[in-house]
């Protein structure tokens, strides 16, 4: 897994010769000479994967681990493969069905913890697809904390028929048919 | 909300498991398997070690200078998979494909879920599970590769029966090991993955004895009750190496694959007696010694005469067929039995997925087939109903995907 640790600038040229080194490898090293690590720098990433899609929505997957001693709160994501993405929790509504809704203040990762993105639970929704995800694919995505940080990480595309929950914010089909349509 | 993930983690949690499975193969078997019972049984009671050590947690190292399940001390259970490629696919597809089966291959055999995973739980334990793939000629044509001159069907035989359904395709899939709920899983894994690139062509399935029944490294018995390989060079000798592993191009430290199926006449077999059966062969029932020796691993003595001058290791039987005087001419077997549902009034449909390992399939393989094809008294019962060849690419350190040489 390609991830990669990114910070706000204020650290300066001290932080950028240290990203500089991380590149490439799944380090997990923060630089040692600040005195408090950045959330994006609290944060990784593991087994993320993104379900395949030929166009419209599609959702990512993973577990988030926090390794400082605070909870920290996950507000966006970003990609370039969608337009826009949203954080997705997936409750019961009142007819008792489960349906995804966008999770309100975002996803808060727990001090020493983890949270799980995964089908039928917690997850992040590419909302608008700008090309087909295909399956063996590579994404990248870039989650934004509440303290402005961010941590970049690229997720690999798979096929996937399960996590079809319904959509409550809207009247948007959700079809993430894996690409193309098996024939036997 | 913020809960701490209450679904089972996969990570975390199976790392643990496989490394408390680990120390229970390796030593404190009885005690562990107490602990396991306790939890299990009603009242504490102690119940006796089973006879064999729990093996679930065994696992085969998945990256290395060779893909594994070549050299691995064959396990019980192997379910052979070749896939013809969508017309749509193209080279940078076969990337992502082996990309993906690669990550697959990689976590199961590890004792993990793969990403994705529906059914997490049946990877934790893998069992000595191994994923081998194997590249037909249409996959390195895709990936507009060279080929090796032998990528290619084998030359027609005499005795050949093929049916296309057990025979070619672009891409293999060899799954085995010691526990078929395992395989099964793998097996699904990898072919939901493969499904938007592929369409399965064949599905062969075979065993072995179950794990625990006979020592590891004893030679397999075939359905004909015939200690099938003892001729097998012995994997970590310089023999095998050169017997098994290629040394040119995008192939180096891969090796060529022969599946076919063999279909054996059970019936026709069951009219034979002992010592017929023994001379078809040129070895004994009993333990495979060569019919001029007393243990399986004795040098046959070809010269040797009866009473009445006949050879003893009579000149049609299939030893004395299949072993060649050019020692170049050597393979490395794998094969498994199958025996599968009858059709109309037979009681059995039974045969071997006859598996060899050869670094020219042309210069080690054929040769031997058409001294078997010629002569063999074998072929009495013995149909070879489907074949295939493919190029087995080397295996790949961390952070790469199998088929790197070829597709990078």
């Amino acid at each position: 897994m390609n991830t990669r640790t990114k910070t706000t600038a204020r650290l300066g040229v001290l932080l950028a010769a240290a990203a500089l080194a991380l590149s490439g490898c799944a380090s997990t090293a923060a630089p040692a000479a600040t005195t408090a690590a950045t959330d994006g720098e609290s944060v990784t990433i593991t087994d993320a994967w993104v379900k395949s899609a030929e166009s419209g929505m599609s959702a990512a997957f993973g577990t988030l681990e926090n390794r400082s001693d605070h909870d920290i709160t996950l507000v966006s994501a970003a990609s370039p493969a969608s337009t826009m993405l949203q954080l997705h929790e997936t409750v019961a509504n009142d007819a008792g069905e489960m349906v995804m809704q966008e999770k309100q203040g975002g996803f808060v990762i727990p001090a020493g913890g983890s949270f799980d993105l995964e089908p039928g639970g917690n997850h992040i929704m590419l909302m608008d697809l700008t090309a087909p995800l295909a399956a063996g694919d590579e994404t990248t995505f870039t989650l934004t904390f509440s303290d402005d940080s961010t941590y970049e990480f690229t997720a690999p595309v798979k096929d996937y028929s399960g996590a079809n929950e319904n959509y409550e914010g809207g009247d948007m089909d959700m079809d993430m048919t894996p690409t193309p349509t098996p024939s036997n | 909300m913020g809960a701490p993930d209450k679904g089972a983690r996969r990570s975390g949690s199976t790392r643990r498991q496989f490394l408390l499975g680990g120390t229970v193969a390796g030593v404190g078997a009885a005690a562990a398997v107490g602990i396991d019972l306790a939890l299990t049984t009603p009242s504490g009671t102690t119940a006796a070690a089973p006879s064999t050590p729990l093996n679930g947690s065994e696992i085969v190292p998945f990256h290395g200078i060779h893909q594994a399940g070549i050299d691995t001390d064959a396990q019980a259970h192997g379910t052979f998979v070749a896939l013809d490629l969508r017309d749509e696919v193209d080279r940078d597809g076969l990337r992502r494909l082996m990309r993906i089966l690669t990550d697959d291959a990689e976590r199961l055999t590890q004792g993990r879920g793969a990403l994705a995973d529906s059914e997490p739980e049946l990877a934790l334990t893998p069992a000595r599970l191994t994923v081998t793939f194997a590249f037909g000629p249409g996959f390195v044509a895709r990936a507009a590769g060279t080929a090796p001159a032998w990528l290619q069907p084998l030359p027609a035989f005499a005795v050949d029966r093929l049916q296309d359904e057990f025979s070619h395709g672009d891409l293999l899939i060899q799954v085995a090991a010691d526990d078929p709920l395992t395989v099964a899983h793998a097996t699904r894994m990898l072919l939901k993955d493969a499904r938007s690139f592929t369409t399965v062509r064949w599905t062969q399935q075979g065993f072995r004895r179950a794990y625990g029944s006979v020592a590891p490294g004893t030679t397999m018995r075939n359905l004909f009750g015939q200690v099938d390989g003892t001729s097998n060079p012995k994997p970590g000798t310089t023999e095998f190496d050169t017997v098994v592993w290629a040394g040119e191009g995008w192939l180096t430290g891969g090796t060529g694959m022969v599946v076919r199926r063999i279909h054996m006449n059970l019936d026709k077999w069951d009219k034979l007696d002992r010592s017929g059966r023994e001379q078809s062969v040129g070895r004994t029932l009993s333990n495979g010694a060569p019919l001029t020796g007393t243990q399986e691993h004795d040098e046959p003595d070809f010269e040797a005469k009866t009473s009445v001058g006949f050879p003893v290791i009579p000149e049609f039987s299939h030893m004395r067929r299949a072993r060649p005087d050019d020692t170049t001419q050597r393979i490395f077997r794998r094969a498994y039995n199958y025996d599968e549902r009858p059709a109309g009034s037979d009681v059995s449909d039974s045969g071997l997925v006859f598996v060899s390992f050869q670094a020219d399939v042309d210069a080690q393989f054929t040769p031997i087939q058409r001294r078997l094809d010629d002569l063999d008294l074998l072929n009495e019962w013995t149909t070879p109903i489907g074949s295939a060849v493919f190029a087995v690419p080397p295996g790949c350190a961390e952070g790469g995907y199998i088929g790197e040489t070829l597709l990078a």
